[in-house]
């Protein structure tokens, strides 16, 4: 599958992508340890790492696409198909769920209609369990894209979903 | 207690507290000249080590003595690597520092590259702080372009480049060997010590790993010298205590009325903080437990709440440690099945996989509490947890990190603290099983499914 991507004709890497992973090489003294910082720029661009993509990095740092994708799995963040224009982690950690965090999170996924690590149909919010964010003086938290979201409730989970579906639709595709 | 002067929180309640123009206005980068004017690196290594100053990130290691570990006259490249994965549930000081006071983290991040002879340093930030990282980052500009950061730094010798690298959502980097391997690419499964990353670490070279605290305290350790910094906290209480000096960040979360990062003396107590600085339990009620030091460290009952919050206290009463020193406060209304079930997917959840101890165990003890949660519990089971809790882990010798150490506090201190609630909770809610002694069905079996 992979090496089927690396073979056709439109890169997944935009020359773009390129050059943002490629300027990361003079940080490091390997190549190698441009991945996580490459993953995270298509990520970024794609919402997604699409195993076409793999090979790809694999080439610029001069690793098997093996190595990137061993890499990339260990990492539950990063997905093979596009997340929502906004990304939502609500926290289900001790702090949060001593005020209420585990029924924010359900309020969510009901209102939202999908499960944790699930995107919306309108494909503008997928909504994610997070582990402690490191927000806990404002418990129960919400962190969706650059935006946390504090002292929720149960109360204000509709107008919370109002918030991230305009946040999506200011998000760039 | 005389009111304390805030010393790493001297600054973040001023406008623009995150710009070099009010850190230098505050007196900041001081230090930083100070060192490059008229102190050698060992210097400056003998300072911190006679100041007494320990590891804020959690396992409380004489930071001067880490950096005496570097192998002498080394040809280099030496790597620095700041800690700031801060994932331990309920820690948050580091956030605070870096949000709003980037600058000291950056000053204490360049004086330890100065006297470790570090050339690049990696600052490893959790991918849950955006505002951290681009603050971090626009502090980083500003430095190049007063050439406080590059080649020749302020018209001295001395070379550095910081970079910032961004974590994946994954507790396990911010164990120092799996932050390195995460740094370098590759799955952040933690190295078996020795090496230790002194001697072999980021890229095969001696590398040091500290918490953005730690180096925060460096600034005004050689600012004010090592009386005033000993002046503050607790001296040794013991032959296997070096003391617990210094300012501290004391995170105090959960069923308090004002949650928040607060500043004191090391050494404060529990209650002290609760009380004091959280502005005591929510909505009148009572504390029934709280969590010392981020969830790793285990659990202290109302009773144990006066142990004093250093690095010798939460160990007098069977917990792991002081940790990251972020408190959680528990009301009476708060059921041990529901923490203990918390804790324990939380370290199934984040464990690495690599030591079978560790993976099983966690994962394991998650099902044993969803099941006892769903009411199908046995007393037995609170021996097997037991039997976990007292098998995995760096204590026990069967694991390579100490995550599994810290998923086996929690379980240890609430079955043996709270042994009595879980047997309560378990006959009531399983009347007609809870002696059962056979292999019982997972609850995945049955059709209740856990999350
Ligand atoms: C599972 C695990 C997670 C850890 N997470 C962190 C962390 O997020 N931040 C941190 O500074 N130290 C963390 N540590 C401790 C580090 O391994 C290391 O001791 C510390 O970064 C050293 O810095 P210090 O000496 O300045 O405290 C963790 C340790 C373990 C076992
Ligand atoms: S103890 Fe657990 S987290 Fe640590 S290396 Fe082993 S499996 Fe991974
Ligand atoms: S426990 Fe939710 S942000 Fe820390």
């Amino acid at each position: 599958m992979a090496t089927a991507a690396a073979t056709s004709k439109t890169p997944v890497l935009t020359p773009e992508i390129r050059k943002e992973i490629e300027a990361y090489l003079p940080r490091y003294p390997t190549k190698q340890a441009v991945t996580l910082p490459a993953l995270h720029i298509v990520n970024d661009h794609l919402r997604c790492v699409p195993m076409g993509a793999i090979p790809e990095i694999a080439e610029i740092l001069e690793l098997s696409p093996a190595q990137v994708y061993d890499t990339l799995t260990f990492y539950g963040f990063f997905k093979h198909t596009p997340c929502g224009k906004v990304r939502a982690w609500v926290c289900r950690s001790i702090s949060c769920a001593l005020r209420g965090g585990e029924e924010v999170l359900s309020a969510m996924s009901d209102k939202l209609g999908v499960r944790p690590g699930e995107t919306t149909e309108d494909g503008r919010v997928t909504l994610e369990f997070g582990e402690c964010l490191g927000v806990c003086d404002f418990a129960p938290a919400m962190l969706a894209g650059d935006e946390v979201y504090k002292n929720m409730s149960v109360d204000q989970v509709s107008h919370v979903v109002s918030q991230l579906q305009s946040q999506a639709d200011r998000a760039a595709d | 207690m005389p009111d304390f002067e805030p010393v790493l929180l001297a600054n973040v309640n001023k406008p623009d507290s995150h710009t070099l123009s009010v850190y230098e206005a505050g007196g900041g980068y001081s230090a930083l000249r100070k060192v490059l004017k008229g102190m050698s690196p060992t210097e400056v290594i003998d300072q911190v080590k006679a100041a007494g100053l320990r590891g804020r990130g959690g396992a409380g290691f004489p930071t001067g003595v880490k950096w005496g570990f570097l192998p002498p006259n080394h040809p280099g490249p030496i790597y620095m690597c700041i800690n700031a994965d801060e994932s331990e549930p309920a820690t948050f000081n580091n956030r605070i520092l870096m949000e709003q006071d980037p600058h000291q983290v950056l000053e204490g991040t360049m004086i330890a590259c100065y006297a470790t002879k570090a050339t690049t340093a990696y600052i490893y930030v959790r991918y849950e702080y955006p505002t951290a990282y681009k603050r971090l980052q626009m502090a980083i500009d500003e430095c190049y372009a007063k050439n406080m950061l590059g080649n020749k730094i302020l018209g001295s010798d001395f070379n550095l480049n910081i970079y910032l690298h961004r974590g994946a959502a994954a507790y396990i980097c911010g164990e120092e060997t799996g932050l390195i391997e995460s740094l370098e690419g590759k799955r952040a499964w933690p190295r078996i010590k020795p090496p230790f990353p002194a001697v072999e670490g980021a890229f095969r070279k001696p590398t040091v790993v500290n918490n953005p605290e730690t180096v925060a305290n460096v600034p005004h350790i050689i600012n004010r010298g090592v009386d005033w910094y000993k002046s503050i906290g607790v001296p040794s209480t013991g032959p296997r205590d070096p003391g617990s000096y210094g300012p501290k960040l004391y995170c105090v979360s959960g069923h308090v009325n004002k949650p928040g990062c607060y500043e004191a003396p090391m050494g404060i107590t529990c209650r002290e903080l609760i009380e004091n600085q959280g502005g005591g339990v929510w909505k009148g009620r009572k504390v029934k437990m709280a969590v010392p030091g981020g969830i790793s460290m285990g659990l202290l009952t109302e009773k144990e709440l006066d142990i004093k919050l250093d690095f010798a206290g939460p160990g007098t009463v069977g917990c792991l440690g002081l940790g990251t020193a972020a408190v959680t406060v528990m009301d009476e209304t708060v059921s041990i099945v529901d923490y203990l079930h918390n804790c324990c997917r939380f370290f199934a959840h984040e464990s690495c996989g690599q030591c079978t101890p560790c993976r099983e165990g966690t994962s394991w003890s998650e099902r044993i509490m969803h099941r006892i949660k769903a009411g199908k519990g046995r007393f037995k089971d609170l021996d097997i947890l037991l039997n976990i809790s007292e098998s995995i882990g760096i204590m026990p010798g069967t694991t390579i990190c100490g995550l599994a150490d810290g998923a086996a506090w929690p379980m240890k201190n609430a079955v043996k603290k709270f042994r009595g609630e879980f047997e309560d909770y378990i006959r009531r809610t399983n009347p007609a099983g809870f002696m059962e002694e056979h292999a019982v069905e997972a609850l995945e079996l049955v059709g209740i499914a856990g999350h």
